[in-house]
């Protein structure tokens, strides 16, 4: 509310300083205004101008003065063409809607007033919990496209949601679930109601009338908790059974059964004792627990999905390329190999392809973590995923987007997350082994109590089977996997294979490559070396003017080293690209060169005083009559690298630095470091070798290195990351991916496998302390049934919520939180884009300058 | 204590129209979204604001 005004104010123009619509602060000079009854409000962008009147030509203007939360971004997502598409995909009259941005209540309430006002919406239903909206239409009177188009018009992004089957399922599963719950919680409470004249009543026996009414109430409301809500676990007890397998679900089954069948028994036979109350508690804690782990799990997917989103849903084909440039936008889904597609700058690359036409500098950040754009030649392959960066490319696609590296990666997560760890193995044949010896234990002492108090032997052997849990092993230690993946997901780490979190915990050698690993992979200015001294500000900050407007990698270094000193980067005039030489331009009304040392001595004119050693790439800046500045630019070393490093070796792993790199560049970086083993000049067979020998003396290997590479040797690695290198994970080599293209994620990786054994250990600790404690007690006959199913129900809820605790805290405020917004920012590039979206209005003040330069550069 | 003849029965069929009322509500979809509800309830819907779609209809 801070920045909306209220719609009642006097007339006139609003004076304001930031934009009416979304709240930023107005650029100078601009003069977009909205008019919202009869009220001129200024607004920072044509972007919001529009939004803000689609919302009040509607008659919608109540959502300003309701909101208490600033809209998101204005989205830029598909062109209308594309939108079109969209009709042929889904012509039933029914979709879901998948929904970006939503903040506050008058975000709801202006979606679904819009949607009601568009001829032809049916109905249409807001589910603020997951960020769906689901919407009929009729077919005949309008399209999905218009509904579309309808919320872009008022600032919303959404996709058409296509369920991945897991989700559908999940979702499924816990409707179910909260349905079984709520019988068996009735259940529950009333038998409990008709179970305490018995408990109270003392000596003075209740009428033997009345007592018989009680137990066939309570036999009558038990049984849709025990046929209905208890299903799940019988189904379970039967499965594992079919497999020749004992799973938790076994004594489980059994107890509910033996204790309702022996009050069931008592019941009609008129003598004996009746567990009603226990079974139907026992069914419902039971299920409060398997609830809470469910929604678990269906979090962790939902980060999934996420990624899909990442590949763009249609593209431009050319089907008459070479002869006509004329193009067709088509579902991306349907592209086959051979086709041509047209990809525009900041679009991304919708299928695998090679390049035909266009000077490529691509963003592959998603793929392999390198956010410098990356040049790429005619006849260059071009990952799918990729963000163009620069000018219109023209590809063939060479695999359907099905295939795509990308979609790859989707699916190698998707398996991941159905494949079982090896410790979840292990705690399944722990738990078989449990319950095969408890069932064992429960027949020896049903037989011993029949033998000497012959009216007990029932409740002790029901007690024994329903006191004991092993919960710890076969629910909690999946749950705790699943949190522990799940969170990983959400800073970035893409846990691929199952094993991944134990392995890395037990690792005793951490290998690391060096270029694009430990170093940015991208070079950046390592030292300035000017003619005067004292001069080196000014050298940067003229530097920096003429390269404002380049792309290419050492400009883009030169002006991110001014950006970090802090210097403002006005770009110069009538900066003037030689292509493969350099700049030449005009700061302060003086003319300057900065390029090769040939182009630049071309106007200096007289002899560089400095040598070019070699080894690192220099960059020079001169004037009509002098030489005045070489800037050095290396591959400079990960911020976070020191970091990371430093706690591995602070865990007492062994860090080794294997790299292809010259020595004495390795040995630079090591000792600056830390590392105390590197080696540089390693080819990949030989980085093989390496670490097949250290695993030969028993090293457990966690390696990190880049995709392509290093592919053999990640392969080999106990355990290995890649970073964010989806080329090479179409090939399956990794383990795990850094889709940050950030090495802490590694750290990060360990620390939460360090976390996650912890509790896996705590849970086993206090499962077998439980267990040695309440099994014996049991079977001394010290507990009811009763005190049984509230022991194993509260147990099994400690080692779950202790596993849930490996779940990330923070969440976004509604739907889908921050996975969205980084699977964004993987995408857009790090540093300014050299040719913004035209509809991304929010930036559009400050990327006018830089536009302008890809026109140029075409 | 008669009385209880008549109310237990009564009350065990109280619990089973409760779970069939509770089925429907959920066939309904309304434990579906526990969120949105909340948020819906405090917007005016009166206004009687022209509706641009229909007018040219």
């Amino acid at each position: 509310m801070s920045t909306a005004v209220l719609i009642d104010e006097p007339s006139g123009v609003a004076q304001e300083t930031s934009c009416f619509h979304c709240g930023q602060s107005l650029p100078n000079g601009q003069a977009w205004t909205v008019t919202i009854a009869g009220i001129h409000r200024p607004v920072c962008c044509p972007g919001c101008q529009a939004v803000a009147q689609a919302i009040a030509g509607h008659g919608l203007a109540d959502y300003y003065s309701e909101r208490d939360a600033l809209p998101a971004a204005l989205p830029d997502g598909l062109a209308d063409a594309a939108l079109r598409l969209c009709d042929e995909a889904v012509d039933t009259g029914e979709a879901v809607l998948s929904v970006d941005g939503l903040r506050c209540a008058a975000c709801v309430w202006l979606i679904e007033k819009h949607l009601a006002h568009l001829p032809g919406v049916a109905s249409c239903n807001m589910n603020v919990a997951t960020g769906r909206l689901q919407v009929r239409w009729q077919p005949d009177r309008c399209k999905l496209s218009d509904i579309l188009l309808a919320l872009r018009e008022i600032g919303y992004a959404v996709y058409p949601f296509d369920a991945a089957a897991q989700e559908a399922r999940m979702q499924r599963a816990a409707k179910n679930l909260f349905r079984r719950l709520f019988v068996a919680g009735l259940s529950m409470m009333q038998v409990m109601m008709y179970a305490a004249p018995a408990y109270f009543s003392g000596s003075d026996a209740p009428d033997p009338g009345e007592a018989v009414l009680l137990r066939w109430a309570s036999f009558i409301l038990t049984l849709p908790a025990v046929v209905y809500s208890a299903r799940p676990f019988f189904a379970g007890a039967w499965n594992s059974l079919k497999q020749r397998a004992l799973g938790m679900d076994v004594p489980v089954a059994l107890g509910i059964a033996a204790a309702f069948l022996a009050s069931a028994a008592a019941t009609l036979l008129g003598r004996g004792e009746v567990y009603f109350d226990s079974v139907s508690m026992f069914i419902f804690l039971l299920l409060c627990s398997r609830y809470l782990e469910l929604s678990a799990r269906r979090k962790a997917s939902s980060a999934l999905s996420a990624l899909t989103r990442a590949l763009p849903s249609s593209a431009e084909r050319l089907p008459e390329y070479p002869q006509s440039r004329h193009s067709e936008t088509v579902a991306a889904a349907s592209l086959a190999a051979g086709d041509t597609i047209l990809v525009k700058p900041g679009e991304a690359i919708p299928a695998d392809g090679i390049l035909l036409e266009g000077d490529a500098a691509i963003d592959v950040s998603l793929l392999t973590g390198e956010s410098e754009p990356q040049r790429k030649d005619i006849g260059d392959t071009l990952p799918g995923g990729a963000v163009n960066q620069w000018q219109p490319l023209v590809l063939r696609v060479v695999h359907p987007v099905a295939d795509s590296t990308l979609a790859a990666l989707v699916r190698l997560a998707e398996r991941a997350g159905q494949a079982k760890p090896r410790i979840a193995q292990w705690a399944d044949r722990v738990a078989a082994g449990f319950v095969a010896c408890l069932l064992m234990f429960t027949l020896a002492v049903f037989a011993y109590w029949q033998m000497t108090d012959p009216e007990r032997a029932w409740p002790i052997a029901i007690a024994v089977l329903v006191v004991s849990c092993p919960c710890a092993l076969s629910l909690a230690t999946p749950a705790a996997l699943a949190a522990a993946t799940d969170a990983l997901m959400r800073r970035g780490v893409l846990v691929l294979r199952p094993h991944v979190l134990e392995t890395l915990h037990r690792a005793t050698h951490v290998v690391f490559d060096k270029t694009g690993t430990l170093t940015v992979g991208t070079p950046g200015v390592t030292h300035i070396v000017t003619a005067c001294p004292k001069d080196e500000e000014r050298c940067l900050r003229v530097a920096c003017a003429l390269e404002a407007s380049s792309a290419h990698p050492l400009a883009m270094a030169i002006a991110n080293a001014a950006r970090q000193c802090g210097l403002p980067g006005e770009p110069a005039a009538d900066a003037h690209h030689i292509a493969g030489q350099g700049v030449e331009g005009t700061v302060d009304g003086i003319g300057y060169r900065i390029g090769n040392m040939a182009f630049v001595g071309g106007l200096c004119g007289v002899a560089c005083p400095w040598e070019d050693d070699g080894i690192l790439t220099s960059v020079y800046l001169g004037t009509a009559s002098r030489w005045l500045a070489r800037f050095d630019i290396a591959d400079a070393l990960r911020q976070e690298a020191g970091k990371t490093v430093a706690r591995f070796l602070a865990e007492g792993k062994t860090v080794i630095l294997l790299s292809g790199d010259r020595p004495e560049a390795v040995r630079r970086i090591a000792a600056s470091l830390g590392i105390a083993h590197a080696w540089g000049n390693y080819l990949p067979e030989q980085k093989l070798a390496f670490v097949q020998a250290l695993q030969r003396q028993g090293a457990i290997v966690a390696m990190a290195g880049d995709g392509i590479n290093d592919a053999a040797v990640l392969r080999a690695a106990d355990v290995s990351f890649a970073m964010g290198s989806g080329a090479a994970l179409a090939q399956a080599q990794a383990d795990a991916v850094l889709l940050s293209g950030r090495i802490d994620g590694m750290q990060e990786a360990a620390a939460t496998a360090a976390k996650t054994m912890a509790v896996i250990r705590q849970n086993l600790a206090w499962s077998v302390l439980y267990n040695a404690l309440a099994i014996p007690a049991a079977a001394f006959g010290w507990l009811n049934p009763w005190m049984s199913a509230v022991g194993m129900s509260l147990s099994s809820a400690v080692v779950v919520l202790n596993a849930l605790r490996l779940l990330p805290t923070c969440r976004g405020k509604v739907g889908m939180g921050g996975m969205v917004e980084q699977i964004h920012t993987l995408n857009q590039p790090s540093h300014p884009h050299p040719n913004p979206p035209p509809t991304r209005g929010r930036e559009h003040a400050g990327r006018t300058s830089s536009s302008s330069y890809s026109i140029g550069a075409r | 204590m008669e009385a209880l003849y008549l109310l237990v029965p009564l009350s065990v069929l109280i619990v089973f129209i409760a779970i069939w009322i509770f089925f429907r509500m959920s066939d309904s979809g309304q434990f579906d979204d526990m969120v949105g509800p909340a948020l819906r309830i405090l917007q005016d819907d009166d206004g009687n604001h022209p509706d641009p779609f229909d007018s040219g209809q």
